[in-house]
Protein backbone atom coordinates (compact mmCIF):
# COMPACT_ATOMS: atom_id res chain seq x y z
CA UNK A 1 0.00 0.00 0.00
CA UNK A 2 2.85 2.55 0.40
CA UNK A 3 3.43 2.29 -3.34
CA UNK A 4 -0.26 3.05 -3.98
CA UNK A 5 -0.09 6.09 -1.68
CA UNK A 6 2.90 7.52 -3.55
CA UNK A 7 1.24 6.78 -6.90
CA UNK A 8 -1.89 8.56 -5.72
CA UNK A 9 0.06 11.49 -4.26
CA UNK A 10 2.01 11.99 -7.50
CA UNK A 11 -0.91 11.58 -9.87
CA UNK A 12 -4.12 12.74 -8.17
CA UNK A 13 -3.87 16.18 -9.79
CA UNK A 14 -3.80 14.55 -13.21
CA UNK A 15 -7.42 13.32 -13.17
CA UNK A 16 -6.58 10.07 -11.45
CA UNK A 17 -7.49 8.09 -8.39
CA UNK A 18 -6.60 4.85 -6.75
CA UNK A 19 -9.58 2.85 -5.51
CA UNK A 20 -8.32 0.14 -3.19
CA UNK A 21 -10.67 -2.73 -2.40
CA UNK A 22 -9.91 -5.10 0.46
CA UNK A 23 -11.19 -8.61 -0.27
CA UNK A 24 -11.51 -8.95 3.46
CA UNK A 25 -13.58 -7.96 6.48
CA UNK A 26 -13.25 -4.53 8.09
CA UNK A 27 -11.82 -5.90 11.36
CA UNK A 28 -8.71 -7.37 9.75
CA UNK A 29 -8.33 -4.72 7.03
CA UNK A 30 -8.54 -1.75 9.40
CA UNK A 31 -5.03 -1.91 10.98
CA UNK A 32 -3.41 -2.06 7.53
CA UNK A 33 -5.39 0.89 6.18
CA UNK A 34 -4.68 2.97 9.27
CA UNK A 35 -0.96 2.12 9.24
CA UNK A 36 -0.74 3.08 5.56
CA UNK A 37 -2.31 6.48 6.23
CA UNK A 38 -4.08 6.05 2.90
CA UNK A 39 -5.78 9.18 1.54
CA UNK A 40 -7.34 7.44 -1.49
CA UNK A 41 -10.62 5.54 -1.09
CA UNK A 42 -10.15 2.23 0.75
CA UNK A 43 -13.22 0.04 0.44
CA UNK A 44 -14.19 -3.17 2.19
CA UNK A 45 -15.52 -6.11 0.19
CA UNK A 46 -16.41 -8.85 2.67
CA UNK A 47 -18.04 -11.14 0.09
CA UNK A 48 -15.39 -10.62 -2.63
CA UNK A 49 -18.05 -9.14 -4.90
CA UNK A 50 -15.38 -7.39 -6.97
CA UNK A 51 -13.66 -10.71 -7.67
CA UNK A 52 -17.01 -12.05 -8.91
CA UNK A 53 -17.66 -9.01 -11.14
CA UNK A 54 -14.17 -8.83 -12.64
CA UNK A 55 -13.22 -12.53 -12.50
CA UNK A 56 -10.30 -11.86 -10.16
CA UNK A 57 -8.43 -14.69 -8.44
CA UNK A 58 -5.78 -13.19 -6.18
CA UNK A 59 -4.41 -10.02 -4.62
CA UNK A 60 -2.97 -7.70 -5.65
CA UNK A 61 -4.77 -7.56 -8.96
CA UNK A 62 -5.78 -4.32 -10.67
CA UNK A 63 -8.00 -3.08 -13.47
CA UNK A 64 -7.24 0.17 -15.30
CA UNK A 65 -10.39 2.15 -16.08
CA UNK A 66 -10.40 5.30 -18.21
CA UNK A 67 -12.41 8.51 -17.77
CA UNK A 68 -15.39 7.02 -19.64
CA UNK A 69 -15.51 3.93 -17.45
CA UNK A 70 -13.90 1.73 -20.09
CA UNK A 71 -11.52 -1.07 -19.12
CA UNK A 72 -8.13 -0.40 -20.70
CA UNK A 73 -6.33 -3.18 -18.87
CA UNK A 74 -8.42 -6.10 -17.56
CA UNK A 75 -7.72 -7.70 -14.17
CA UNK A 76 -4.06 -8.69 -13.88
CA UNK A 77 -1.30 -8.97 -11.30
CA UNK A 78 -0.58 -5.49 -9.97
CA UNK A 79 3.21 -5.36 -9.68
CA UNK A 80 3.85 -8.58 -7.77
CA UNK A 81 5.78 -11.60 -9.00
CA UNK A 82 6.69 -15.12 -7.98
CA UNK A 83 10.00 -14.23 -6.29
CA UNK A 84 8.45 -15.19 -2.94
CA UNK A 85 8.57 -18.84 -3.97
CA UNK A 86 12.33 -18.70 -3.36
CA UNK A 87 11.67 -17.67 0.25
CA UNK A 88 13.26 -19.44 3.18
CA UNK A 89 10.10 -20.88 4.69
CA UNK A 90 11.39 -20.71 8.26
CA UNK A 91 12.88 -17.21 8.30
CA UNK A 92 10.62 -15.69 5.61
CA UNK A 93 13.72 -14.19 3.97
CA UNK A 94 14.45 -13.93 0.27
CA UNK A 95 17.76 -14.23 -1.60
CA UNK A 96 19.12 -10.84 -2.72
CA UNK A 97 18.62 -11.58 -6.41
CA UNK A 98 14.96 -12.45 -5.83
CA UNK A 99 14.47 -9.17 -3.96
CA UNK A 100 16.11 -7.27 -6.83
CA UNK A 101 13.91 -8.97 -9.42
CA UNK A 102 10.81 -8.32 -7.34
CA UNK A 103 11.67 -4.63 -7.09
CA UNK A 104 12.38 -4.41 -10.81
CA UNK A 105 8.97 -5.86 -11.71
CA UNK A 106 7.18 -3.61 -9.24
CA UNK A 107 8.91 -0.47 -10.51
CA UNK A 108 8.21 -1.40 -14.11
CA UNK A 109 4.52 -1.94 -13.38
CA UNK A 110 3.98 1.30 -11.47
CA UNK A 111 5.99 3.27 -14.05
CA UNK A 112 3.53 1.89 -16.60
CA UNK A 113 0.58 3.11 -14.50
CA UNK A 114 2.14 6.58 -14.33
CA UNK A 115 2.73 6.59 -18.08
CA UNK A 116 -0.95 5.79 -18.67
CA UNK A 117 -2.13 8.51 -16.27
CA UNK A 118 -0.05 11.09 -18.14
CA UNK A 119 -0.67 9.92 -21.72
CA UNK A 120 -4.04 8.15 -21.64
CA UNK A 121 -4.76 6.16 -24.80
CA UNK A 122 -1.43 7.43 -26.14
CA UNK A 123 0.37 5.25 -23.58
CA UNK A 124 1.69 1.96 -24.96
CA UNK A 125 0.37 0.37 -21.75
CA UNK A 126 -3.27 1.35 -22.39
CA UNK A 127 -4.82 -1.44 -24.44
CA UNK A 128 -7.14 -0.71 -27.33
CA UNK A 129 -10.51 -2.50 -27.30
CA UNK A 130 -9.31 -5.43 -29.39
CA UNK A 131 -6.33 -6.13 -27.21
CA UNK A 132 -8.24 -5.60 -23.96
CA UNK A 133 -10.93 -8.04 -25.16
CA UNK A 134 -8.23 -10.61 -25.98
CA UNK A 135 -6.72 -10.22 -22.53
CA UNK A 136 -10.02 -10.62 -20.69
CA UNK A 137 -10.36 -13.84 -18.76
CA UNK A 138 -14.02 -14.83 -18.64
CA UNK A 139 -15.68 -16.99 -15.99
CA UNK A 140 -17.17 -20.43 -16.68
CA UNK A 141 -20.23 -21.93 -14.90
CA UNK A 142 -18.06 -23.56 -12.21
CA UNK A 143 -16.57 -20.18 -11.34
CA UNK A 144 -20.02 -18.60 -11.24
CA UNK A 145 -21.25 -21.28 -8.83
CA UNK A 146 -18.06 -20.93 -6.77
CA UNK A 147 -18.79 -17.24 -6.24
CA UNK A 148 -22.37 -18.00 -5.19
CA UNK A 149 -21.12 -20.60 -2.66
CA UNK A 150 -18.39 -18.31 -1.39
CA UNK A 151 -20.94 -15.52 -0.90
CA UNK A 152 -23.18 -17.93 1.05
CA UNK A 153 -20.22 -19.11 3.12
CA UNK A 154 -19.14 -15.60 4.04
CA UNK A 155 -22.70 -14.72 5.02
CA UNK A 156 -23.05 -17.83 7.19
CA UNK A 157 -19.71 -17.08 8.86
CA UNK A 158 -20.95 -13.63 9.81
CA UNK A 159 -24.06 -15.29 11.25
CA UNK A 160 -21.85 -17.48 13.44
CA UNK A 161 -22.52 -20.69 11.48
CA UNK A 162 -18.84 -21.45 11.01
CA UNK A 163 -18.92 -25.19 10.26
CA UNK A 164 -21.52 -24.79 7.56
CA UNK A 165 -19.74 -21.71 6.22
CA UNK A 166 -16.50 -23.68 5.83
CA UNK A 167 -18.31 -26.40 3.87
CA UNK A 168 -19.56 -23.81 1.39
CA UNK A 169 -16.18 -22.09 1.07
CA UNK A 170 -14.39 -25.41 0.60
CA UNK A 171 -16.83 -26.27 -2.17
CA UNK A 172 -16.17 -22.84 -3.71
CA UNK A 173 -12.42 -23.57 -3.75
CA UNK A 174 -13.01 -27.00 -5.25
CA UNK A 175 -15.11 -25.45 -8.04
CA UNK A 176 -12.63 -22.61 -8.61
CA UNK A 177 -9.17 -23.93 -7.74
CA UNK A 178 -7.44 -20.99 -9.46
CA UNK A 179 -8.83 -18.57 -6.89
CA UNK A 180 -6.24 -17.93 -4.20
CA UNK A 181 -8.53 -15.26 -2.79
CA UNK A 182 -11.24 -17.81 -1.97
CA UNK A 183 -8.79 -20.34 -0.60
CA UNK A 184 -6.72 -17.97 1.53
CA UNK A 185 -9.73 -16.10 2.90
CA UNK A 186 -11.13 -19.39 4.22
CA UNK A 187 -7.82 -20.96 5.28
CA UNK A 188 -6.41 -21.05 8.81
CA UNK A 189 -4.26 -17.97 9.58
CA UNK A 190 -0.95 -17.77 11.44
CA UNK A 191 -0.21 -15.27 14.22
CA UNK A 192 0.47 -12.57 11.60
CA UNK A 193 -3.00 -13.11 10.12
CA UNK A 194 -1.54 -14.79 7.04
CA UNK A 195 -2.70 -18.00 5.41
CA UNK A 196 0.93 -19.01 4.90
CA UNK A 197 1.20 -22.32 6.75
CA UNK A 198 2.22 -25.72 5.34
CA UNK A 199 -1.09 -26.06 3.46
CA UNK A 200 -0.39 -22.81 1.63
CA UNK A 201 3.09 -23.93 0.58
CA UNK A 202 1.75 -27.31 -0.47
CA UNK A 203 -0.72 -25.55 -2.73
CA UNK A 204 1.99 -23.23 -4.09
CA UNK A 205 4.31 -26.17 -4.76
CA UNK A 206 1.50 -27.94 -6.60
CA UNK A 207 1.52 -25.07 -9.12
CA UNK A 208 4.73 -26.51 -10.55
CA UNK A 209 5.66 -24.35 -13.54
CA UNK A 210 2.40 -22.36 -13.37
CA UNK A 211 2.42 -18.88 -11.84
CA UNK A 212 1.04 -17.74 -8.52
CA UNK A 213 1.20 -14.16 -9.84
CA UNK A 214 0.89 -14.40 -13.65
CA UNK A 215 3.02 -11.55 -15.09
CA UNK A 216 1.14 -8.50 -16.30
CA UNK A 217 3.19 -8.50 -19.53
CA UNK A 218 3.88 -4.80 -19.37
CA UNK A 219 6.59 -4.88 -22.06
CA UNK A 220 4.52 -6.20 -24.95
CA UNK A 221 1.42 -4.09 -24.38
CA UNK A 222 1.51 -2.28 -27.70
CA UNK B 1 -37.70 -15.67 7.73
CA UNK B 2 -35.96 -16.20 4.40
CA UNK B 3 -32.83 -14.23 3.46
CA UNK B 4 -31.98 -13.75 -0.21
CA UNK B 5 -28.54 -12.53 -1.29
CA UNK B 6 -28.22 -11.26 -4.84
CA UNK B 7 -25.29 -9.17 -6.01
CA UNK B 8 -25.00 -6.64 -3.18
CA UNK B 9 -28.59 -6.93 -1.99
CA UNK B 10 -29.40 -8.66 1.28
CA UNK B 11 -33.16 -8.98 1.63
CA UNK B 12 -35.08 -10.52 4.51
CA UNK B 13 -38.46 -11.82 3.41
CA UNK B 14 -40.96 -12.87 6.10
CA UNK B 15 -43.54 -14.03 3.55
CA UNK B 16 -41.29 -16.13 1.32
CA UNK B 17 -41.76 -19.90 1.22
CA UNK B 18 -38.82 -22.26 0.83
CA UNK B 19 -39.09 -26.01 0.37
CA UNK B 20 -35.83 -27.85 -0.33
CA UNK B 21 -34.57 -26.48 -3.64
CA UNK B 22 -37.73 -24.45 -4.27
CA UNK B 23 -38.04 -20.77 -3.36
CA UNK B 24 -41.49 -19.28 -3.79
CA UNK B 25 -41.81 -15.50 -3.85
CA UNK B 26 -44.58 -13.05 -4.73
CA UNK B 27 -44.23 -10.05 -7.03
CA UNK B 28 -43.10 -7.56 -4.41
CA UNK B 29 -40.56 -9.89 -2.82
CA UNK B 30 -39.02 -10.75 -6.21
CA UNK B 31 -38.53 -7.08 -6.98
CA UNK B 32 -37.09 -6.37 -3.52
CA UNK B 33 -34.69 -9.28 -3.60
CA UNK B 34 -33.43 -9.02 -7.17
CA UNK B 35 -34.56 -5.80 -8.83
CA UNK B 36 -36.28 -7.96 -11.48
CA UNK B 37 -40.04 -7.72 -12.06
CA UNK B 38 -42.36 -10.65 -12.59
CA UNK B 39 -44.64 -9.71 -15.49
CA UNK B 40 -47.00 -11.64 -17.80
CA UNK B 41 -44.19 -11.82 -20.37
CA UNK B 42 -41.66 -13.25 -17.92
CA UNK B 43 -39.01 -12.00 -15.50
CA UNK B 44 -38.02 -8.52 -16.63
CA UNK B 45 -35.30 -5.97 -15.96
CA UNK B 46 -35.27 -2.80 -18.06
CA UNK B 47 -35.94 -3.83 -21.64
CA UNK B 48 -34.95 -7.45 -21.04
CA UNK B 49 -37.56 -10.13 -20.33
CA UNK B 50 -36.75 -13.80 -19.77
CA UNK B 51 -39.88 -15.87 -20.54
CA UNK B 52 -40.91 -18.43 -17.94
CA UNK B 53 -40.10 -22.00 -18.98
CA UNK B 54 -42.84 -24.32 -20.18
CA UNK B 55 -43.74 -26.39 -17.17
CA UNK B 56 -46.46 -28.51 -15.63
CA UNK B 57 -49.12 -26.52 -13.78
CA UNK B 58 -47.81 -25.57 -10.34
CA UNK B 59 -44.14 -26.20 -11.08
CA UNK B 60 -43.08 -22.61 -11.78
CA UNK B 61 -46.04 -20.56 -10.60
CA UNK B 62 -48.46 -21.37 -7.83
CA UNK B 63 -50.94 -19.23 -5.90
CA UNK B 64 -49.51 -15.86 -6.88
CA UNK B 65 -45.91 -16.94 -6.32
CA UNK B 66 -43.06 -17.78 -8.64
CA UNK B 67 -40.49 -20.50 -7.96
CA UNK B 68 -37.66 -18.04 -8.33
CA UNK B 69 -34.98 -20.67 -7.74
CA UNK B 70 -36.25 -22.75 -10.67
CA UNK B 71 -36.54 -19.64 -12.83
CA UNK B 72 -33.01 -18.61 -11.89
CA UNK B 73 -31.58 -22.01 -12.80
CA UNK B 74 -33.60 -21.94 -16.04
CA UNK B 75 -31.73 -18.75 -16.98
CA UNK B 76 -28.41 -20.57 -16.45
CA UNK B 77 -27.50 -18.89 -13.18
CA UNK B 78 -26.34 -20.51 -9.93
CA UNK B 79 -28.69 -20.90 -6.97
CA UNK B 80 -27.33 -22.15 -3.65
CA UNK B 81 -28.81 -22.27 -0.16
CA UNK B 82 -27.94 -23.32 3.36
CA UNK B 83 -28.96 -26.66 4.92
CA UNK B 84 -32.22 -25.24 6.27
CA UNK B 85 -33.17 -23.45 3.01
CA UNK B 86 -33.39 -20.18 4.92
CA UNK B 87 -30.45 -18.37 3.31
CA UNK B 88 -30.28 -18.25 -0.48
CA UNK B 89 -27.77 -16.83 -2.93
CA UNK B 90 -29.07 -16.05 -6.40
CA UNK B 91 -25.75 -15.80 -8.17
CA UNK B 92 -24.91 -14.31 -11.51
CA UNK B 93 -24.27 -16.71 -14.37
CA UNK B 94 -21.02 -17.07 -16.28
CA UNK B 95 -22.78 -16.04 -19.50
CA UNK B 96 -24.17 -12.88 -17.90
CA UNK B 97 -20.85 -11.94 -16.26
CA UNK B 98 -18.92 -12.63 -19.45
CA UNK B 99 -21.29 -10.56 -21.58
CA UNK B 100 -20.91 -7.63 -19.20
CA UNK B 101 -17.11 -7.84 -19.20
CA UNK B 102 -16.94 -8.24 -22.97
CA UNK B 103 -18.47 -4.77 -23.44
CA UNK B 104 -15.30 -3.47 -21.69
CA UNK B 105 -17.50 -1.11 -19.67
CA UNK B 106 -16.24 -1.53 -16.11
CA UNK B 107 -19.00 -3.21 -14.05
CA UNK B 108 -20.24 -0.80 -11.38
CA UNK B 109 -20.34 -1.62 -7.68
CA UNK B 110 -20.95 0.14 -4.38
CA UNK B 111 -18.85 -0.72 -1.34
CA UNK B 112 -18.35 0.82 2.12
CA UNK B 113 -15.20 2.34 3.54
CA UNK B 114 -14.14 1.79 7.16
CA UNK B 115 -16.51 4.54 8.34
CA UNK B 116 -19.45 2.89 6.60
CA UNK B 117 -19.65 5.54 3.85
CA UNK B 118 -20.46 3.95 0.52
CA UNK B 119 -18.54 4.60 -2.70
CA UNK B 120 -19.64 3.70 -6.23
CA UNK B 121 -17.17 3.18 -9.03
CA UNK B 122 -19.46 5.29 -11.24
CA UNK B 123 -18.88 8.32 -8.99
CA UNK B 124 -15.25 8.41 -10.21
CA UNK B 125 -16.30 8.78 -13.86
CA UNK B 126 -14.24 11.56 -15.44
CA UNK B 127 -11.07 10.36 -13.75
CA UNK B 128 -8.78 7.48 -14.54
CA UNK B 129 -9.19 4.78 -11.90
CA UNK B 130 -6.56 2.31 -10.75
CA UNK B 131 -8.91 -0.27 -9.21
CA UNK B 132 -6.76 -2.51 -7.06
CA UNK B 133 -7.40 -5.40 -4.69
CA UNK B 134 -5.52 -6.35 -1.55
CA UNK B 135 -6.20 -8.30 1.66
CA UNK B 136 -4.77 -8.91 5.11
CA UNK B 137 -4.57 -12.65 4.55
Amino acid sequence: MPVWQSLYGDMKDHGFTVVAVALDQAETARPWIEAAGATYPCLIDRHHHLADLYNMVNVPQAVWIDEEGRIVRPAETAGSMDAFRAMDRKTFTLPDEAVAERNRVKTQYFDAVRDWVLHGSGSVHAMNATRAAEKLKLPDPSIAEAHARFHLGRYLLREGREAEAQVQMAEASRLHPDSWAMWRQAAAKDTRGLASGPEFWKRVDALGSRYYYPPAEIDDAT
Amino acid sequence: MITVLHEQRETHLPDAIADGDELWLGHVAIEQATGWSWKPEGLCHGDVCVPLPRAQAGEITRGGRLNLAAMWRHSGQPVVHDTTSSVWVLGSGAVQRSAALATLQAPDFTLPDLDGNTHSLASYRGRKVFLATWASW
